[in-house]
């Protein structure tokens, strides 16, 4: 029996991006032994691409903003899918998580009386995203990281997890991989916390890097657990589209925030044609009063670019389809415009969005204070994940934790912007703090060792066949994900993929890598496959169950909105042969009090 | 379809070589692109570092035809393609494989730098005040994102290998912004002297050339570190009158 490296913890908590990190520094202040692991450096996650703000009703710009309106918000951005007590505890905790930012250091940017200023974003009723310029994820990441290394943290970079291992029917530890010699190493722990992101790389046009392969969501299903809302895919409505290698790069829905408009190329600002009936009340009916609604008079409406991004982008695919779309298969986004009402408007763009004025310069050759950008959907966010307690934020295999957006719940069927920087802080507070909990009840638990072994060879086996390159397989799962359960989905097509999936998934077994172990991509990505694969299955299992169209999924086939379908989650297990089921399940209830608020704010 | 050629450094700790890839290019491509066509197509093990493609996460760090730069901000239209484009690692940490190099001691060098410490929240509900005017300073020194670009750059890493005596104008960056947080009340300036080694910096200003961020990293961080350290410990009326001014 070959021996691993072997690490002892109480709380191990996989991914360091805003939520694992804000888990990992909850946990060691509550004095249990904490590890971390990460398939990147300290500092690269995802988390560090987030652009245009966190979402918290501290009221800061608009002191009408409270706990109640971001949860009506959420709980309406998400078509009533969500989980309500994540949306009430979230809405309730993240004004205090933010603060405590800036306790640990993040400096946002302020209000004139000195506080924390906070700009409008789609779906949310008051200006409520804190934020620094559209580089808020940046400094949130570096805050967290920043006060986590003096916390005493072991943090593993590099390391990738393969497989959890279970004991009694409870978590027991992780087995992984390092990068850069290729070694592997044994974790044990007594609470484990996934805090691993989404799963955008199943998809060919994303804003997601190549950590996103759904790693997170397949340990958790192969180790019992159970994943749900899982049809829901967030694609954005504004990713670039030109030139094709920066296809997918996400542009931030501040843009729009700071007043940026959508138009076709009839140059018609086409977002007025269709409001829905639930968002008319909230919506300016003219551009005037979009306009002054982003300049924060408080008396004006909302303008319908800042609907919620589900309906943005629906809006932007029919515009293309329909044949007033932009030269490269889009449509145009133009914050230049404002100069017709700001003097010193370049300026303004310059400093409210810094890194998008630095991204179009540098890579598409645009100036966006002179130009407008050519912009079209982008796989971006998943709302599907693993399904959690609202209050512990546990999984239903004990001793197994999730936070973040590898976890689900918060979201419903559309999360709104924002909502997922703050959802990190105040879930990854809570996984820590319960998996704590948990590890301090618990002795450690026996790990199997002979699962073990059969992981390491099996992992080793690309090295020993010859056979087709794993990005080749990758390619054409992404290809077929996108052209057949991407922004508009239909019955056969998603039987196609069904079909499709399985003949990638053999061809996955038969992948071979070139070279040894040391720091090897093709590797890497041979290992991520089977992750993609399953959560790929899972998204087109759940889709095409869902025969509606709601928030992030949309049916051609069934393009109403069927009340039966408002009542119920789709949750996505193994089965015992192996086989993957989805089946319907409940939605949780709805206290008398939450009911009240959302009435209230209909 | 236009081609261009690559010299890429392949190799580990125990030495190494270029190798040259030819590849297709495109509207619009950058380096990083590229590297990925070759890792899909000719080369599945080459190791390289990237993460966002956009110039936030600072992973894709690199020597582009000697250049310090990010590969994925890196335009091949702006490069000479009728010749061969090398593409090495940052010289001035020790080679992992290929493009990686292990950049640890960066890690270890930050948590050596006292944390911030905030002086006691200015209103009742535990908040503080501060104007956009008094953060605009340290906002620009928060941009950074760790690409270790001007480590790589910096002569008292890259060519006389004082790592144990010189924590970089990325870490003096880190401690200007802690040291102008407006709400800090650490003193980090004795440490800037004696073990962060700021006076080993004779401001050539290479790292300011290369940051991708445009943060003015000797002009605005290092300069004013070394006028308080100045300040504090060789200018005796300074110091006498540093009793009757706060920080
Ligand atoms: C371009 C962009 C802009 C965005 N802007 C905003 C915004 O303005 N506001 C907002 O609220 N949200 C925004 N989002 C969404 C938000 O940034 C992400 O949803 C969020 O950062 C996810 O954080 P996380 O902590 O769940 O995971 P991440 O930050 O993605 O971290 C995942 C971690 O898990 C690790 N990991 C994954 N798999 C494994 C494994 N097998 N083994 C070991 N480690 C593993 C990774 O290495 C990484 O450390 C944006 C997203 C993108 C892509
Ligand atoms: S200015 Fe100082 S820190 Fe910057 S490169 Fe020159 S010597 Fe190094
Ligand atoms: S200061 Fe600039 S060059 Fe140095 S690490 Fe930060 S971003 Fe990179
Ligand atoms: S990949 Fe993130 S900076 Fe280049």
């Amino acid at each position: 029996m070959p021996e691993y490296q072997t690490f002892e913890h109480d709380v191990l908590i996989i991914g360091a991006g805003g939520a694992g990190l804000r888990a990992a520094i909850e946990a060691s202040a509550a004095g249990v032994k904490v590890g971390v692991i990460t398939k990147s450096l300290l500092g690269k996650a995802h988390t560090v691409m987030a652009e245009g703000g966190i979402a918290a009703a501290m009221g800061n710009v608009d002191d009408r903003d409270n706990w109640r309106v971001h949860f009506a918000d959420t709980m309406r951005g998400g078509q009533y899918l969500n989980n309500p007590r994540m949306a009430e505890l979230h809405a309730k905790e993240a004004p205090d998580r933010v603060r405590e930012l800036e306790a640990w250091g993040a400096v946002f940017d302020r209000t004139a009386d000195g506080r924390i200023l906070q700009r409008n974003f789609g779906g949310h009723k008051y200006p409520r995203l804190a934020h620094v310029g559209d580089r808020t994820g940046l400094e949130m990441i570096r805050t967290l990281q920043d006060h986590g290394i003096h916390q005493g943290i072991d943090v593993h970079m590099e390391c990738t997890v393969v497989t959890l291992l279970k004991s009694g029917g409870r978590m027991a530890g992780a087995f992984c991989y390092e990068r850069e010699r290729g070694r592997y190493k044994l974790f044990r722990a007594k609470a484990i916390v996934l805090a691993t992101g989404g799963i955008g790389r199943a998809f060919k046009i994303t804003s997601n890097s190549w950590e996103y392969t759904g790693d997170g969501h397949s340990l958790a299903y192969h180790a019992g657990a159970t994943l749900m809302d899982m049809e829901f895919v967030q694609f954005h409505p504004t990713g670039m589209i030109w030139p094709p290698s920066v296809r997918g790069l996400l542009v931030t829905e501040g843009v729009r925030g700071e007043g940026g408009i959508l138009v076709n190329n009839q140059g018609k600002r086409f977002m007025f044609d269709d409001i829905p009936a639930n968002y008319k009340s909230q919506t300016a009916d003219n551009p005037e009063e979009g306009w002054r609604y982003t300049q924060g008079d408080k008396s004006a409406r909302r303008p319908p670019e800042l609907l919620t991004r589900d309906h943005v982008a629906r809006c932007i695919m029919r515009e293309v389809r329909e044949g007033r779309g932009s030269p490269h298969g889009g449509v145009f986004l133009d914050i230049a415009w404002i100069k017709e009402k700001l003097p010193n408007a370049a300026e303004i763009i310059k400093k409210k969005l810094p890194s998008m004025y630095h991204q179009f310069k540098q890579l598409g050759d645009i100036d966006i204070t002179k130009e407008p950008m050519e912009i079209g959907p982008t796989t971006h966010y998943m709302m599907g994940g693993v399904r959690v307690d609202g209050d512990t934020q546990m999984s239903d295999v004990p001793g197994l934790f999730a936070a973040g957006e590898c976890a689900a719940g918060l979201h419903g069927a559309n999360r709104l912007g924002g909502n997922s920087l703050s959802d990190l802080v105040v879930f990854g507070q809570r996984a820590g703090e319960y998996a704590a909990k948990f590890a301090k009840k618990h002795s450690p638990a026996d790990i199997d060792m002979s699962q073990v072994d059969a992981t390491a060879r099996q992992a080793l086996e690309p090295f020993e066949r010859t056979g087709e390159s794993p990005y080749q397989v990758q390619h054409d799962l992404q290809d077929m994900m996108q052209d057949k359960v991407g922004i508009v989905r239909l019955e056969n097509e998603m039987e196609q993929a069904l079909d499709g999936i399985l003949k990638l998934r053999e061809r996955a077994k038969h992948v071979a890598v070139p070279g040894n172990r040391e720091y090897n991509p093709g590797w890497h990505t041979a290992l991520d496959l089977p992750n993609l694969l399953t959560v790929s299955e899972a998204i087109t299992r759940a889709a095409l169950l869902r025969k509606e169209s709601r928030g992030a999924h949309f049916r051609d086939d069934y393009p109403a909105k069927d009340e039966t379908y408002g009542t119920f989650n789709l949750i996505v297990r193994e089965g015992k042969d192996g086989e993957m089921t989805v089946t319907r399940e409940p939605l949780p209830p709805l206290s008398d009090e939450l009911k009240k608020v959302i009435e209230e704010m209909k | 379809m236009a081609q261009a050629t690559f010299k890429i450094w392949r190799g580990d700790r125990t030495g190494g070589h270029f190798t040259d890839y030819t590849t297709e290019i495109t509207d619009g491509m950058v380096v990083l692109d590229a590297i990925h066509h070759i890792q899909a197509q000719q080369a599945n093990d080459l190791a390289v570092r990237w993460n966002c493609k956009a110039g936030k996460c600072g992973s894709c760090s690199a020597e582009i035809n000697g250049m310090p730069k990010l590969m994925c901000m890196t335009r091949l239209n702006t490069l000479p393609l009728d010749q061969p484009i090398t593409v090495q690692p940052m010289k001035t940490f020790p080679l992992l494989k290929d493009l990686v190099t292990d950049v640890s001691w960066n890690f270890e060098v930050k948590k050596k730098i006292k944390k911030f410490k905030p002086r006691k929240p200015d209103a009742s509900d535990g908040t503080w005040r501060m104007q956009q005017s008094d953060v605009d300073r340290v906002q620009e020194f928060r941009k950074c994102i760790e690409c270790f670009l001007c480590q790589d750059v910096c002569h008292v890493l890259r060519d006389h290998h004082m790592h144990a005596e010189f924590i970089g104008p990325r870490f003096l960056v880190y401690a200007a912004a802690l040291e102008m947080h407006p709400l800090d009340t650490e003193d980090r300036l004795e440490d800037l002297r004696k073990t962060d080694g700021i006076g080993l910096c004779n401001i050539t200003k290479c790292c300011t050339k290369v940051c991708p961020e445009s943060i003015t990293i000797t002009d605005n961080a290092i300069i004013p570190l070394k006028e308080r350290v100045v300040d504090r410990f060789f200018d005796p009326l300074g110091r006498l009158f540093r009793v009757f001014r706060p920080k």
